[in-house]
Order: structure tokens, then C-alpha cells, then sequence
């Protein structure tokens, strides 16, 4: 039995979408993360009304404002590749990227809210106007993905998803606003609402506010990886196309 | 702690699903990374 040396170690490629500034920021995420945990389901008090029900308000709320905001950046970055000169299709990867992940917390927002739901309102599921509308906007964003997966040049189905993109954003403020326009039984935005009044205790406030930070490094961590990771699927693809036309050549007697 | 198993599922469920995610997206960017060369990685 032989063992690899560092010298006897290939140095030619270096493996994974990592960088020092990810694995710092990665480190970060999960020490807030770590925090999260503590507050949210031992000091942070439980509420007068709501008893603990209220510790899922911790991770609930910091997750569909990752959604929120993930969908916020695909629409960015979709208006970027449309309206841009040089239509980028880096920008197209960064849309992608943030819609996959909005799309996984989007998920964990309706799940977390079911389970919240069950214990104050005596049911899983409700269709109310905020429920009803989340549960569109998750809809609509894995319309997107699918979008982005249909037949196509790489340009063709980067200019699709991203006319997708600018329209489904449309449904997050009102998403955010349904409590407002409509009767619910969903209660009002805890933090942002029309008035901006904060109406929580201060510790219940310091733990949501360390969720949302959490969130926010997490999605950055997570959106620098997955875009990287879509490149190298995009450069995949194109190296296949390119051995696979020089193999039909070949065959043909033809020289490039 | 009263409902304890709906509270802690729903830490359970969020924290699962961004360990299942992050974890899909570092392999995924591994095994694509193994066949391409330090050029074609512009993030090195």
C-alpha cells in the first residue's frame, strides 16, 4: 500500500467553487447560524399571546425574506442580461442561481408557516390571501426553472427566463401587501409594515434581526457557489457540443 | 416548552434544507470542477 505525498498530488487543477473569501464567508454563516439556534429556542422569551409558538417566527420570517430577496436579484440580474449591451450571460447564471435558492427557502417559508399555522390557528393550511399568494409566487419560480430548462440556443432560453423573471417579481409586493389589501388571517408584517412600528419585545427583536442576518450571509455564500457551479454546467455543455461536432467531422472525412 | 415537536420540526426542516442544498452544491461544483483546468474557473 502506497500513500500520496504532497508531491505525488496533482497541484495542475484546484477542485470545488470555493475561494478564501467564500470559506470566510461560509465560516460567518455558520456562526450566525449557530446564534440563530440559541436565541431563537432559548433565550429569546416566549410571547404573551402566541406562548413558544413564537421561536418559529425565527426562522419563518428570515426565510421568506431570503426568498424575497433572492427573487428581488433574479429580477435585477435578469434586467441586467435583457437591457445590457453585451446581454451577459454571467448575469443569466446569477438569475438562475438566486432563483433556485428563493425557490428551496420559498419551500421552507410555506412548510414553517403550515406548522405555525396547525398550533395558532388549529389548521395546516387556509386559503387566505397571504397563504394563497405565497403559494403562487412558489408556483410561479419553479415555472421559471422550468423555463430555463426548455429546448433552445443558451441565448434563446437566457432571453425567455429573463422576460419570466421581470414579470413574476411583480407578485412579491403583493405577496408582501395581501395582509394589508385583503382580509386576512394571517397577521400583519411583524417588523415592516405601512407605519414602520415595531411592536416586539427587545430580545425577541435582537434574535429575529440575527435570522435575517444569518439568511443574508447565507444567501450570498450560497448564490456565489451555485452561480459558479451553473458556469461550469454552461462550459460542460459547450466542450460536449464542441467533441461531439468534431466527432460527426471525423466521421465525414471532414477537416476543421 | 409547549408544542415542542411543531417548533422544533420546523428548526429541523430549515436547517435540513440548507444543509441538503449547500451540501448538493459543493459536490455538484466538485465533481463538475475535476474535469476543467484552473483557466477555465475565473473565481481562482
Amino acid at each position: 500500500m502506497t500513500l500520496d505525498s504532497p508531491s505525488t498530488v496533482s497541484t495542475t487543477s484546484r477542485r470545488g467553487t470555493a475561494t478564501a473569501a467564500t470559506r470566510v464567508l461560509g465560516a460567518l454563516t455558520i456562526v450566525m447560524i449557530g446564534w440563530l439556534g440559541v436565541f431563537g429556542l432559548l433565550l429569546s422569551p416566549a410571547d404573551r399571546d402566541q406562548g413558544d409558538a413564537v421561536r418559529i417566527m425565527y426562522v419563518h420570517v428570515p426565510s421568506v425574506w431570503l426568498a424575497y430577496l433572492a427573487f428581488i436579484v433574479t429580477a435585477l440580474a435578469s434586467a441586467v442580461h435583457l437591457f445590457g449591451k453585451s446581454h451577459s450571460l454571467q448575469a443569466d447564471r446569477v438569475a438562475g442561481a438566486s432563483a433556485e435558492i428563493g425557490v428551496v427557502f420559498m419551500a421552507v417559508t410555506l412548510v414553517t408557516g403550515m406548522l405555525w399555522g396547525r398550533i395558532t390557528w388549529g389548521v395546516y393550511w387556509q386559503w387566505d390571501a397571504r397563504l394563497t399568494t405565497t403559494a403562487l409566487l412558489f408556483i410561479s419560480y419553479i415555472g421559471y426553472l422550468a423555463v430555463r430548462g426548455l429546448e433552445g440556443s443558451r441565448s434563446q432560453r437566457a432571453r425567455r427566463s429573463a422576460i419570466v423573471g421581470l414579470l413574476a417579481v411583480l407578485e412579491v409586493p403583493l405577496v408582501h401587501w395581501s395582509v394589508k389589501l385583503w382580509r386576512s388571517l394571517h397577521q400583519e408584517a411583524t417588523v415592516l409594515g405601512t407605519d414602520l412600528d415595531v411592536s416586539l419585545d427587545g430580545l425577541m427583536l435582537f434574535s429575529l434581526f440575527v435570522g435575517v442576518v444569518a439568511f443574508t450571509l447565507l444567501f450570498l455564500w450560497l448564490l456565489l457557489h451555485r452561480s459558479r457551479v451553473l458556469m461550469m454546467i454552461d462550459l460542460s455543455a459547450e466542450t460536449g457540443l464542441d467533441a461531439a461536432l468534431a466527432q460527426r467531422r471525423a466521421e465525414g472525412g471532414v477537416t476543421p | 416548552m409547549t408544542d415542542a415537536g411543531f417548533i422544533l420540526g420546523s428548526y429541523v426542516i430549515t436547517f435540513g434544507s440548507i444543509l441538503i442544498f449547500a451540501w448538493r452544491t459543493i459536490r455538484s461544483g466538485k465533481s463538475l470542477s475535476d474535469g476543467m483546468s484552473d483557466e477555465e474557473k475565473p473565481w481562482l
